[in-house]
């Protein structure tokens, strides 16, 4: 009798050091960053373009070509998103052609982030001749987020109670008015929260924009958007692995993944707090 | 227009945006043969997969990518063995144990490190796990096959652990309620009752996770090491698929055989990651049942 709790003790004690050693991780490496990264920001490192080879000055561009590039993917993705979110959830019926999609939604999910690189220069830059642009750029990481846009706004559709449809139905309004006026506002909420991850998602990625988007230096902010652009992932992979410098550039390095981390995690961030707010104060 | 032919139109319109993320990944596919087919012209697919000297620049060049698959596999291996486990039992930790304070606080810690972007893994490999690596096992360099394994883990930590988390989470209560009646400990309900009952979730979650480690680019890139050749231990360095591509890209002349080659490599890539994709979709709808009637 006694060994049985004996084993139980054993087991949540693994159980609980999993869940530290995860949160110690995290809590490590936000920790460093932030310790090593700390110094290197000053006004002018987040406003003045980088100088000397990119030895000094600030990261600016990085900042911009990011927003540009997260801004693109979102208002490529959100839409097409939504709409695919709102026929999975208010329109198709079990079935074959269901079933496709949603594999195929899965599938998308699962591409490696390289391989979106790959595609969106094979198709995008190469093919519709956008060349390395934020437009080219954008529509990969589009793309790319899609799947997350997808997932959050059906399971934000979901939520809403199916009385609120059956109300407006009786009361003879059509199912495109039920969703526009009815169900679209009361999952809203959730849409934006999913909305909001994707930015997240796209501002971090790397590997889908270094060959569609990224410069490695421009002394000049993006005039259209078939301009190339610097951004802060590809930056920091840049200072970190190319050029001569590579130890000298150390704070700026920190400086910018100080930069990187506070902008995604901090976006993630008001999403979590949007959500849990949303749990709490349910209307229904 | 009368009211339901519209309604009809609407439907079809959305129906087809829907078919959208269908139509991209055909897309996918198409544009990576357009671009990765044109090397077949020059070695055979056999030899491609199979050759074991990747030498792209070199004259006459060759494209043999098997230490590229082998360099994916042993890292993503690795990564496995660390995140399996913590995945896991953090998400048990999570459904069955933890009070309701900690657990909030845990599934943030596991959404903010799935948000971490792996760029900022990838340096931090770097610039803190390579030194300590190198001067602690007295090693020529910490960018090795170890390193980059516990940088992966990290990244597919997030996805072992939501994923299988959902799966106990969606076992139901009269399954533990009939074990406690029957006088078992907590743990035995775990690990004979809910685990099993889950097992199909947390499958998925580990496939799942396993894609996302073998797709993972950045981190591979910058702490793999970055050598072409077959590891004989977990400290030598190597060159992953995703690695390869991003590295070479960049200086691969467009049009060029070694521009064929990487894209012939991203259909390899595509291909491995989609595999894993379809076992996990079929593994979780097959399983999908977990309900009172069913076991």
């Amino acid at each position: 009798m006694k060994w049985r709790y004996f084993k139980q003790t054993i087991f949540f004690t693994v159980v609980r050091l999993s869940a530290l050693v995860i949160t110690l991780s995290l809590a490590g490496i936000l920790v460093y960053i932030f310790f090593h990264g700390f110094q290197a920001i000053t006004w002018d490192f987040l406003t003045l373009p980088p100088t000397d080879s990119m030895t000094r000055g600030g990261i600016m561009p990085a900042i911009v070509g990011t927003l540009y590039l997260t801004l693109g993917a979102i208002s490529v993705a959100l839409p097409l998103g939504v709409i695919s979110a709102i026929y999975l959830s208010e329109y198709a019926k079990q079935g074959t052609f269901i079933r496709v999609i949603r594999v195929g939604v899965n599938c998308l999910a699962g591409v490696p982030s390289v391989v979106f690189g790959l595609f969106g220069l094979g198709f995008f830059v190469v093919f519709l001749k956008f060349g390395s642009s934020i437009l080219a750029g954008s529509l990969t990481l589009g793309i790319l987020i899609l799947p997350t846009i997808i997932g959050a706004s059906e399971e934000a559709l979901k939520a809403v109670p199916q009385t609120f449809r059956e109300a407006s139905l009786a009361l003879g309004v059509s199912k495109w008015q039920t969703i526009y006026r009815i169900v679209l506002p009361a999952a809203m909420p959730g849409v934006l929260t999913g909305a909001i991850l994707g930015v997240g998602r796209a501002a971090g990625e790397t590997a889908p924009i270094m060959f569609t988007a990224a410069a490695f230096f421009t002394a000049i902010l993006p005039k259209s958007i078939f301009d190339e652009v610097m951004a802060l992932p590809y930056h920091i992979y840049v200072l970190a692995t190319a050029g001569t410098h590579i130890e000298q550039t150390r704070p700026l390095q920190y400086g910018t993944v100080l930069v990187l981390v506070a902008l995604v995690l901090g976006i993630d961030l008001i999403a979590i707090i949007i959500r849990s707010a949303m749990r709490r104060k349910k209307r229904w | 227009m009368t009211r339901s032919f519209r309604e009809i139109i609407i439907k079809n319109i959305f129906a087809f945006f829907a078919f959208l993320s269908v139509l991209l990944l055909g897309l996918i596919v198409i544009f990576l043969f357009r671009e990765g087919i044109p090397l077949f012209q020059q070695i055979s697919v056999f030899k491609f997969i199979f050759g074991s000297a990747w030498y792209p620049t070199y004259d006459p060049p060759e494209y043999g990518i098997w230490p590229l698959i082998v360099g994916s596999l042993v890292v993503t291996l690795f990564a496995c063995l660390i995140a399996v486990p913590l995945g896991v039992l953090s998400a048990i930790y999570i459904s069955e144990i933890a009070p309701a304070s900690v657990k909030e606080i845990l599934k943030s810690v596991i959404e903010l490190l799935a948000g971490l972007p792996s760029v900022v893994l990838g340096f931090f490999g770097m610039v803190i796990v390579a030194p300590w690596l190198q001067e602690t096992f007295d090693l020529p360099t910490g960018l090795n096959i170890i390193n980059a394994s516990v940088m992966l883990a990290i990244m597919a930590i997030p996805t072992i652990s939501s994923i299988s988390e959902d799966a106990l989470y969606a076992v139901p209560r009269e399954f533990k309620e009939a074990s406690y009646a029957l006088g078992a400990t907590k743990f035995e309900t775990i690990i004979k009752i809910i685990m099993p009952a889950a097992l199909s979730g947390i499958s998925t979650a580990v496939i799942l996770g396993m894609a996302r480690a073998i797709g993972e680019t950045m981190v591979v890139l910058m702490v793999a090491g970055g050598a072409a050749a077959i590891p004989e231990s977990i400290f030598d360095s190597v060159r992953p698929m995703p690695a390869s591509i991003a590295a070479e890209m960049g200086e691969a002349p467009f049009g060029s055989g070694h521009y064929h080659a990487l894209f012939a490599t991203g259909i390899v890539l595509f291909f491995v990651t989609l595999a894993f994709n379809l076992i996990a979709d079929y593994i979780s709808n097959k399983f999908k049942e977990v309900g009172s009637g069913t076991l």
